[in-house]
């Protein structure tokens, strides 16, 4: 079950600056462990993270195996308009998440 | 000389009431030891990543499963009222199985009879975590209060016993590490007291989340034991007797631990 935690402010003035933090359900399998007949357990990660806000991509990182389970991803960014903020997870065995959360700003 | 009786007076009761305050508590839970950081992610809800399976049981919570297309609403209701305190006050007797449960078989069980779903695979399912996880936040700052139930005595002494039995290759009983050598480290690990006050938590170790049984079939295989099966009576009498010991103590559930 593809499941993702957001923790943003709803309001804040212009100018601004906020943090957003995230949590996503995903086991980051590296690729690297042998499995319990020997055989590797193929990968399976998140590969990228990016945020858009008000249709702008703000926020963009590339994940690498060695990063834990359920990542958690935390960032900062300034208010400049009310919209919103699009967080998308992608990865492999075609992972992929999306969340909206919309930023008042007054 | 009034002055002098006076001050005399209030000296005797002041050390009449230092007499009188209870010792301070020698327990601890494994959250006093750990570092900063990691209390740091267990204090915050949208850093622990147990509040993942939180969100998954929640959404379990009020969708109907199973021949009966019953959900846990249809019968409890809100959980944020109905199940206050039970994560408290579990492993208890239950009826339908004639015998102790701990929370994650009693959950079990409601959906195998009540919702009609099969079985769940023994162990760690997700689907029953997250539903255990949901049911333990609901209890989380109250004191584990465990039962005063007659019919668990049995099973309570057998565990009580167990955990001073030595068990396997590395002959060691539960109390040689956490009664004797608790608050010393074993290679790099704190040993704890193992009080289960966070339970089911996310042990990063595991990345995973994961119940008490979980973590007591690690410390079986870590003293080169056999495991009991999933979900036997061993398992539960241990946690009757964990419950017991820890009773009073603050639920932190769901935690997180190294």
């Amino acid at each position: 079950m593809a499941n993702v935690l957001v923790s943003a402010p709803k309001q804040a003035r212009a100018g601004e600056i906020v943090e957003i933090r995230t949590l996503a359900s995903h086991p980051m399998e590296t690729g690297f462990r042998a499995g319990t007949n020997g055989t590797l357990i193929p990968r399976d990660i998140v590969r990228e993270f990016s945020c858009s806000y008000g249709g702008v991509t703000v926020f963009r990182m590339e994940l690498s195996p060695a990063i834990a389970a359920n990542p958690y991803i935390a960032f900062h960014l300034r208010a400049r308009e009310t919209g919103p903020i699009v967080l998308r997870w992608t990865g492999d065995n075609g992972f992929s998440v999306e969340e909206t959360v919309t930023l008042q700003v007054a | 000389m009034r002055r002098i009786a006076a001050l005399l007076a209030a000296v005797f009761v002041a050390s009449l009431a230092l007499a009188q305050t209870p010792p301070a508590d020698p327990r601890r839970s494994g959250y006093a030891d750990m570092a900063p950081a990691v209390r740091a992610m267990q204090d915050d809800d949208a850093a622990n990543p147990a509040m993942l399976w939180v969100a998954e049981g929640r959404a379990l919570w009020s969708k109907p499963e199973g021949t009966a297309g019953a959900a846990c609403a249809t019968c409890h209701g809100v959980a944020e009222r109905s199940m206050t305190g039970v994560a408290a006050r579990y492993p208890a007797w239950a009826p339908a199985a004639g015998a102790p449960a701990t929370l994650e078989r009693r959950v079990g069980l409601c959906r195998e009879l009540h919702q009609g779903r099969p079985a769940d695979a023994p162990g760690e399912a997700r689907a029953r975590l997250a539903l255990l996880a949901y049911v333990a936040l609901q209890s989380r700052g109250l004191p584990i209060s465990p039962p005063a139930d007659r019919r668990l005595d049995d099973a309570r002494a057998a565990g009580e016993a167990l955990f001073e039995r030595r068990l396997g290759q590395l002959n060691l009983a539960c109390a040689h590490c956490h009664s004797d050598n608790d608050g010393r480290r074993l290679a790099g690990a704190a040993i704890p007291q193992a009080h289960p006050t966070a339970y089911p938590l996310y042990r990063l170790e595991w990345q995973d989340l994961g119940s008490l049984q979980r973590r007591l079939r690690n410390c079986v295989v870590g003293i080169r034991a056999e495991p009991w099966p999933a979900d036997d009576p061993h398992w539960v009498a241990l946690e009757l007797h964990l419950t017991h010991r820890a009773r009073g103590m603050t639920l932190e559930a769901p935690g997180v631990r190294p």
